[in-house]
């Protein structure tokens, strides 16, 4: 079952959107904001209050990048992978955070800590490599500088 | 007046203009001016006359596209503009500048740009990770509305509009723009079928003007400075200023807002981004994003306009180029242009859909020294069929465009790895 809170954020974006399935990305996003992902229940109830089969909304929900649809980490580490970042060593970053973690791409650490997913472009080339966690947006990355960083988050 | 109209009030590393702030510094004039002295007919003339192109990236003319609207008491209600703040192309930045450094001119960009089509409802599409601008542009909406520049009588006028932002969940096809009205609908952003085109038939049906943050932020400056003075400010016939970018190793990546066409490649990294780094040799760019033909040492004194870049082989884009160093495999860099395309194909149409993978395969054979003599011409052959009209939507000949062009000028590099069997830089 949505929460109190779930249900009543998904609501308000209906009203504001004036079109019941336009807030389906939004109820989504919302779900999991406070459950880290969009599990099935999740989906299910989200679903409905939006108007839209559990069906019609795991096809938007898989869509998405930004919809996680399997369980991850407290922290979802977004390394830019893309052309300017590359061009300025993201791939070692990334090997650096690798090792670091001692995960794959797309796997969550032992401890529950972190969930390493590789990403598009982050708008802020000029400033590669670069990394998003949570709400936060770390450039001009060094393997040094991300372990530092790795510490801020429990 | 200003040479540099954009990012005049833009002040790096600090807080933007608040309302009061930007309205000392002359804020919500042109607003003022086009509601209460034009008719919504003069601004669409204006900025028709003003030589405004797109500058999402295809440099469509933007008083030809609200042209297209519906106007008077039959048309279709309600009217929608949409600001595509999606910019995820990479290698682009200059969207996030113009919105975290100055959200107020790009929300009344939206109220005259919407006043000129007569729209009813305004969105702003930004896309996901943007978490500073998408704040900032929260409170400008908030303090635009408690000033009365939103919601119902605007100025007492008696013209309504209601802006509101979707913050996107993350795809780059979101930011084609029939693909745009998909999601805001709440369906997965798969491009529709033009014609019908947006604006007569575009969000639940009702005309709908799609266009990037930037041309928006140019729209109060046209109406403010006047036809003349905004053709005077760029270096070529169509008008204005625009944001160009600079990323790879160069000693000061960055953005620049300069004439239009008044700077060449050359002048932008030699002069704009501080030369290259450490001794390092410029082999070419992407003058435009990652969507683009490469340019190489013979186009570098190519001005950046719209007709000049076009006229080298390549497309000015979103004007942020993407610069290829000499200590780094073109192959390489193609593969992994060609990856993000693959991966960010909508799956929608088969051409796309399985060649992107495809040539993603070959490549990446070729990068790790499996490729085989025949693959660069497969590759050509690729290009040809994912090319301009092939495809539902432009994607993917947007993707084979590096490929194509780095297939021309980087040859020996390619066939460096088909004959040694490795990547000569690893
Ligand atoms: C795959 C794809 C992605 C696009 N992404 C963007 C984008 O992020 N921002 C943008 O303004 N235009 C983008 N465009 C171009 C839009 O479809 C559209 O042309 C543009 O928003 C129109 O605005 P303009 O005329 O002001 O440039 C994209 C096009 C394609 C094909
Ligand atoms: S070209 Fe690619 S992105 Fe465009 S509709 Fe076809 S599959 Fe989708
Ligand atoms: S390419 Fe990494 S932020 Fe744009």
């Amino acid at each position: 079952m949505l929460t109190e809170t779930e249900r009543r954020e998904i609501e308000h974006e209906v009203q504001t959107l004036g079109h019941r399935r336009a807030a389906c990305v939004e109820a989504l996003k919302i779900v999991q904001a406070h459950r880290v992902w969009v599990d099935d229940e999740g989906l299910r109830d989200a679903a409905a209050a939006v108007g839209l089969t559990t069906a019609e909304m795991d096809n938007v929900a898989t869509f998405y990048n930004g919809v996680f649809r399997r369980r991850i980490g407290r922290h979802a580490i977004l390394v830019c992978e893309s052309v300017s970042c590359f061009v300025c060593g993201c791939e070692k970053l990334f090997e650096h955070l690798k090792k670091r973690l001692a995960i794959d791409a797309g796997q969550t650490t032992a401890d529950g800590r972190f969930t390493l997913v590789p990403i598009c472009c982050l708008g802020c080339c000029d400033r590669g490599p670069a990394m998003v966690i949570g709400k936060d947006l770390h450039t001009d990355l060094t393997p040094e500088k991300v372990d530092l960083i790795l510490e801020r988050y429990s | 007046m200003t040479t540099t109209p954009l990012t005049q009030n833009i002040r790096p590393g600090r807080e933007p203009l608040s309302l009061k702030e930007y309205e000392a510094a002359g804020g919500y004039q042109a607003l003022r001016k086009a509601i209460k002295e034009l008719s919504p007919t003069d601004v669409q003339t204006m900025v028709k006359d003003a030589r405004l192109l797109g500058r999402g990236g295809a440099g469509f003319p933007t008083g030809l596209k609200w042209s297209f609207v519906p106007m008077g008491p039959d048309a279709p209600r309600p009217k929608y503009l949409l600001c595509n703040a999606d910019e995820m192309e990479p290698g682009t930045f200059k969207d996030r500048l113009l919105i975290e450094g100055d959200p107020h001119q790009l929300v009344e960009g939206m109220i005259v740009a919407s006043y000129a089509i007569q729209a009813d409802v305004a969105f702003i599409f930004l896309r996901a990770q943007y978490d500073r601008g998408a704040e900032r542009l929260r409170r400008a909406i908030a303090e635009a509305y408690s000033a009365g520049y939103l919601g119902k009588n605007i100025l007492g006028t008696g013209f309504c509009l209601e802006l509101q932002m979707h913050e996107s969940a993350g795809r780059y096809i979101c930011g084609e723009e029939t693909a745009l009205l998909n999601s805001l609908e709440g369906r997965r952003a798969i491009p529709r079928t033009k014609p019908p085109f947006p604006p007569v038939v575009g969000l639940w049906g009702k005309p709908t003007v799609v266009q990037n943050v930037e041309t928006i932020c140019n729209v109060p400056h046209i109406v403010n400075g006047g036809v003349s003075w905004y053709r005077a400010l760029s270096r070529c016939e169509d008008g204005g200023t625009k944001i160009y970018g600079v990323s790879g190793k160069v000693n000061r990546p960055g953005a620049w807002e300069l004439p239009l066409g008044g700077v060449t490649v050359r002048q932008l990294i030699e002069e704009r981004a501080g030369g290259m780094r450490d001794g390092l040799k410029c082999r070419g760019v992407l003058p435009g994003g990652a969507s683009t033909d490469f340019l190489v040492e013979q186009h570098f004194d190519t001005p950046m306009d719209f007709k000049s870049v076009a006229k080298a082989g390549s497309r000015l884009g979103t004007g942020t180029m993407i610069v290829l160093d000499d200590q780094t495999c073109p192959v390489g860099m193609v593969l992994n242009l060609t990856h993000f395309f693959a991966t960010e194909s909508c799956g929608w149409c088969t051409p796309c859909r399985e060649g992107l993978p495809y040539m993603e395969n070959m490549l990446r054979a070729i990068e790790e020294g499996r490729g085989e003599e025949r693959d660069l011409a497969a590759l050509e052959e690729h290009c040809r069929w994912l090319g301009p009209g092939m495809t539902f939507c432009p994607l993917a000949p947007g993707a084979v465009e590096p490929v194509q062009s780095a297939l021309k000028y980087f040859r020996d590099d390619f066939e460096r790895h088909v004959r040694e069997k490795r990547c000569p830089w690893r």
